[in-house]
């Protein structure tokens, strides 16, 4: 097996995911994907320069200039559980 | 009158000439839709109230002659487009309740012109699919045969323009999202060069392949929604700086001497021998057009897909992160702390395929495993883009079929390699940024559409639209869906 059971529980771990009796079949969803994958190793790729984006944009800056922001409550309007115009949490530091 | 039947431009005429009202043009698409969604089922949200609102000020706007390019005009909004004040959902459980402060750009740009937005279409969630039957909500049935989808991932908004139900529709497009569904239905789908349309308030799938575009049922119509929705924003730093175009300027010029390449590798086994035989039929139509029509080679393209799925599937996770149960959207209702709200929450509002790539996504990217995947996936990304410039070098325009076969039957691809293997011909041009269109250039032996893609260099919509109209003018009327 490409895609041990740890591994599938170390992945889902940084997906921030549970996976439970769906376990199994994300490990063969994996295996499956990735072993299409190996077809980019025929590739020879030594020489060439990865392309992170499409187009020859670089460093797109504006003006330092302060601009009004969102009205907070406007922007909190959806959260699940709101206070004085803070999001609700469980205590993160003890 | 039966308004829904007419093209955008009839509309556009026949609304100058005062022959019909922003508000009957309303009335008649809203009786529309309520005649057809029970068996097409393509939209998660209505807007009648306010759409009639905006008809009636409309209405005074264009009978004064003013308003804009679109005035008037109902249309339908893929629903992973933010619109302010109405529900946008990604046709996902974990943003059900969602309703965003503000409008994206492009239907800022659309009101501006006066268009009516009537309804937000069903999707694959988070524009993950090629079905629509990723979406948490419900499946949508395609309009040529209720028993086969629409495609995907913007299968709602196709289907709501081949039964009629809007002038138009906007959808996105990461790995064929607007042209796959566009050729199952048997209407027009456009994804523009990247960076030609703004990405702002279009909820991020995979940030360095997602364009917005239209579907029609005319490529005259695609030129005119085209026209009020392109453009630099600067709220998009991946935004061209570009002003906006008139794309319907050179539709009718002749195509005679245009230099078309077809690549070789869009013939090999897996296509359908009805889309084969099509995509033959609208080649020969082209040389009577006096288009030199020659074979070309794109030998990177069996590496496309992988270097696709790794690449969006890895943007993908990253955009997904922000979907927590803190800020907005769903929250689980039972857990034990931050982490596992985290989990809870992600774990009950995602869908399987959202988990899938999520998981995907996050595993090329981990370490040990980042050079081997992504790193590769960007290098591959590189050699593709470059075989794509070798054959613009020599032609005007790259032909090819869109999709290997017609619509699918609902529920008939459940392997996901299997689902992926539709997009093989559509992913090759995101991972370039190019333009591409889906013309519908047949219908197969079941009775379902076949569409052609046409692909440009950058920035040369008006080159693809240009041919793509004077080819659909030689081929006559598409049959319609019987609805």
């Amino acid at each position: 097996m490409r895609v041990s059971e740890q591994e599938v529980e170390r992945i889902a771990n940084l997906s921030r995911l549970k996976l439970g009796e769906e376990k199994k079949d994300m490990q063969k969803n994996l295996e499956d994907v990735l072993s299409h994958f190996d077809k980019l190793n025929e590739l020879d790729t030594a020489d060439v320069k990865p392309t992170a984006h499409i187009l020859p944009v670089e460093n797109v800056y504006r003006k330092d200039e302060i601009e009004p922001s969102m009205d907070r409550d406007i922007l909190t309007s959806n959260a699940p559980q709101k206070e004085d115009g803070c999001y609700i949490v469980p205590r993160i530091v003890e | 009158m039966e308004t829904y039947k007419l093209t955008l431009k009839q509309t556009l005429e026949k609304l100058k000439k005062g022959e019909v009202s922003p508000s009957e043009l309303t009335k008649n698409y809203i009786d529309r839709i309520k005649s057809v969604e029970p068996d097409v089922d393509a939209l998660n949200e209505t807007e009648f109230d306010e759409a009639i609102k905006k008809a009636k000020q409309m209405d005074k706007k264009v009978e004064k002659g003013e308003g804009g390019i679109l005035a008037g005009v109902p249309y339908i909004l893929k629903d992973n487009m933010c619109t302010k004040g109405l529900k946008t959902t990604c046709s996902s459980k974990i943003l059900n309740n969602f309703v965003p402060p503000y409008n994206a750009t492009v239907v800022d740009k659309l009101e501006f012109q006066g268009a009516i937005l009537l309804a937000k279409a069903n999707m694959d969630e988070f524009a993950m699919g090629s079905s629509t039957e990723n979406s948490a909500f419900k499946k949508t049935n395609n309009p040529f045969d209720l028993k086969r989808v629409p495609g995907g991932s913007s299968g709602g908004s196709a289907a709501s323009v081949a039964a009629g139900e809007a002038a138009f529709a906007l959808g996105s497009d990461t790995g064929g999202s607007i042209r796959q569904p566009a050729a199952y239905c048997g209407v027009i789908g456009l994804k523009p060069t990247y960076g030609v349309v703004s990405r702002y308030g279009l909820v991020a799938f995979a940030s360095s392949l997602d364009q917005i575009g239209p579907l029609t049922k005319t490529v005259e119509d695609s030129a005119i929604v085209l026209s009020a929705i392109a453009g630099h924003d600067k709220k998009d730093s991946t935004s061209i700086e570009m002003k906006t175009h008139n794309y319907t300027e050179g539709l009718d010029k002749e195509i005679k001497g245009i230099r078309i390449g077809v690549p070789k590798e869009y013939f090999k086994e897996g296509l359908s021998a009805d889309v084969k035989a099509s995509i033959d039929n609208a080649i020969k139509t082209y040389e009577s057009l006096g288009a030199v029509v020659e074979e070309t080679t794109l030998p990177t393209f069996d590496y496309a897909l992988s270097a696709y799925y790794i690449i969006s599937s890895a943007e993908a996770t990253s955009n997904l992160s922000r979907y927590d149960g803190v800020k907005y959207g769903y929250r689980a209702d039972e857990f034990s702390d931050i982490v596992d709200l985290y989990k809870q929450t992600r774990t009950e509002g995602f869908g399987k395929e959202v988990k899938r790539r999520i998981m995907l996504g996050n595993y090329v990217l981990s370490s040990g495993y980042y050079d081997a995947y992504y790193l590769k996936a960007q290098k591959v990304r590189t050699l593709i883009k470059q075989d794509f410039d070798n054959i613009f070098e020599k032609y005007d325009l790259i032909l090819s079929p869109t999709t290997p076969a017609v619509a699918f039957k609902a529920g008939e691809k459940e392997d996901p390699m299997a689902m992926y293997m539709t997009d093989i011909y559509t992913v090759p041009i995101n991972i370039a940024g190019l333009p591409a269109i889906s013309i519908p250039c047949g219908m197969s032996s079941e009775n379902m559409p076949i569409g052609m893609q046409l692909i440009g260099k950058p920035l040369s919509e008006k080159t693809i639209l240009n041919a793509g109209h004077i080819y659909e003018q030689a081929r006559g009327s598409f049959p319609l869906a019987k609805l």
